[in-house]
């Protein structure tokens, strides 16, 4: 059974379509990448699997169960990280992530270890007792990472999982999500086509509301030429922009009436 | 722990977090003894009791407890937060009860640090404690039926300001409800049943009754009721906003 499966996931605001029909399913050891022009509905398709908005139309679901009518059973496997990687910026870092971690029914040495072996993995160490609103964007974006990995979930979903970190940090998240992948379903949206290229077995790409390509990067690549004019072999992530440009350009859009 | 304790625990915290906390409390000290001591003339009496500063509470709490209560959902729409609470696996049940309960119980804070005026009147001579105790819990439970609604307000909205505008407007026509002026409007032309259904909606009137210091279990019933009732409407409106 997949983890997460999405059925023709509809979500209008007023007149405003903005996921359109959306159905795919992710199976464990699968980490999917949302690629996709800014509004194109990524972190709205996410926030419907995460249960937080209902749709219009269509279903999601989570280790089977429905992101809506069972929607606590959904969010036990679940572990969210919200687009900006929304914190209570009054908390220090040790109690918000105790917080959250008692609030999934965690306490005692279970919360004490696992918070442990967190700081450890996410480098949260120096800013342990800090209050979270003295933290540096990248700082942020790591508790917001923790946060989602509390209770070691079946299912992840990450909105802009790297936004605001310095290369390194980026690196060090990449290497976390390659290495617990195996035995999970992962879901990341993102706008680094090199990070597709290096976590990502699936890229999807959604453009005003729709799926427009659903493969693997290896695929979305040999659409485009392996070698430059020159002939020089041309890098994965820029094979991958161009491709990503080419699908989602707004003429092409047009035409194909999506 | 229980989750609605959890949730009561980070938000009683969070009103300590911000000099906010101390700004209200000293504001509602010096608004109460205001009212009582200039307005009320508590000393001019000469009366041993507490009914000048009870009899003011009504009308401080109606801007008061807005105050209190604006923040607990509208800042988590504003932040985004409320994304996160949102797809915990809990009930909104424990998110709205835990959330209301801290502000009431900051509330009931406030109340405990009049009780000088308590000790003070017994030093002067001889009130009804019995009175006293009753209408302070009148008082407590009088806010918490303003804090339930400013509650509900903040979930409609992300904006703190116009959270408190709404819960102070709603507040306001539950006090206005006893009013003969209100009243009078109505009378003309609604029959009797209505216009005893509105007056008995009246805070004023079951917080009076409260305060008189007779147990008057239907003034509690009341109260309780409209904060069970107002509670269930936030969980609704949670419910509803995820569609919107
Ligand atoms: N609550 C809302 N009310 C009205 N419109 C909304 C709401 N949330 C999102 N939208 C609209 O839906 C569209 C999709 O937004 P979404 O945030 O899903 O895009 P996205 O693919 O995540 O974009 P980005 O790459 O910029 O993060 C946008 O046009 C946005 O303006
Ligand atoms: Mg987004």
């Amino acid at each position: 059974m997949a983890l997460v499966e999405t059925r023709a996931l509809v979500k209008r605001f007023g007149a405003f379509t903005a996921v359109d029909g959306i159905s795919f399913a992710v199976n464990r050891g699968e980490v999917v990448g949302f690629l996709g022009p800014n509004g194109a509905g990524k972190s709205t398709t996410m926030k419907l699997i995460a249960g937080f908005l209902e749709p219009t139309s269509g279903s999601a679901a989570i280790g089977g169960h429905d992101s809506q009518t069972d929607a606590i059973a959904a969010r036990r496997q679940l572990g969210y990280l919200p687009e900006g990687a929304p914190l209570y910026p009054d908390m220090t870092v040790s109690d918000f992530l105790e917080f959250v971690a008692a609030m999934r029914g965690m306490t005692g040495a279970k919360a004490r270890d696992r918070l442990a072996e967190l700081v450890e993995r996410i480098e949260l160490a120096e800013v342990w007792d800090r209050r979270i609103e003295a933290l540096s964007k990248g700082f942020k974006r790591r508790v917001g990472i923790a946060q989602a990995l509390v209770h070691d979930p079946d299912v992840l979903i990450l909105d802009e999982p790297t936004d605001g970190l310095d290369p390194n940090q980026k690196h060090e998240v990449r290497e976390l999500i390659h290495s617990i992948a195996a035995n999970k379903a992962i879901i990341i949206s993102t706008h680094i086509l090199e990070e597709v290229e290096a976590v990502c077995t699936r890229a999807i790409i959604i453009a005003r509301g729709k799926m427009l390509s659903d493969s693997t990067p290896e695929e979305l690549m040999s659409r485009t030429a392996a070698t430059d004019a020159q002939g020089k072999p041309r890098s994965g992530s820029v094979r991958l922009e161009e491709v990503f440009r080419d699908i989602t350009h707004p003429k092409k859009l047009e035409t194909a009436g999506a | 722990m229980n989750t609605t304790l959890l949730v009561f625990r980070r938000e009683l915290a969070a009103y300590f977090s911000t000099p906010i906390a101390a700004v209200f409390l000293v504001v509602f000290l010096a608004g109460v003894a205001g009212m009582t001591f200039f307005v009320a003339n508590f000393f001019d009496r000469g009366q041993a009791d507490l009914s000048a500063f009870f009899l003011w509470h009504p009308w401080l709490f109606l801007v008061l407890m807005p105050a209190i209560g604006m923040r607990l959902w509208a800042e988590e729409r504003r932040s985004g937060t409320i994304e996160l609470i949102m797809t915990l696996p809990v009930s909104p049940w424990s998110l709205v009860v835990g959330k209301w309960l801290a502000a009431w119980v900051f509330a009931g804070l406030a109340l405990v640090l009049t009780m000088p005026l308590w000790v003070t009147v017994n030093y002067l001579g001889s009130p009804d404690n019995g009175v006293i105790l009753m209408s302070y819990v009148g008082s407590w439970l009088l806010a918490g039926a303003y804090l339930a609604i400013a509650t509900c307000m903040s979930a409609l909205t992300k904006n703190q300001i116009l959270a408190f505008i709404g819960a102070v407007v709603v507040n306001f026509l539950f006090v206005m409800a006893g009013f003969d002026l209100v009243l009078a409007a109505v009378r003309p032309w609604a029959p009797n049943v209505i216009i005893e259904a509105i007056a008995s909606l009246s805070f004023i009137g079951h917080f009076q009754r409260i305060a008189e210091g007779v147990l008057e279990i239907p003034a509690l019933i009341f109260f309780i009721s409209l904060i069970f009732f107002a509670l269930w409407l936030n969980v609704r409106i949670l419910e509803v906003r995820k569609a919107a």
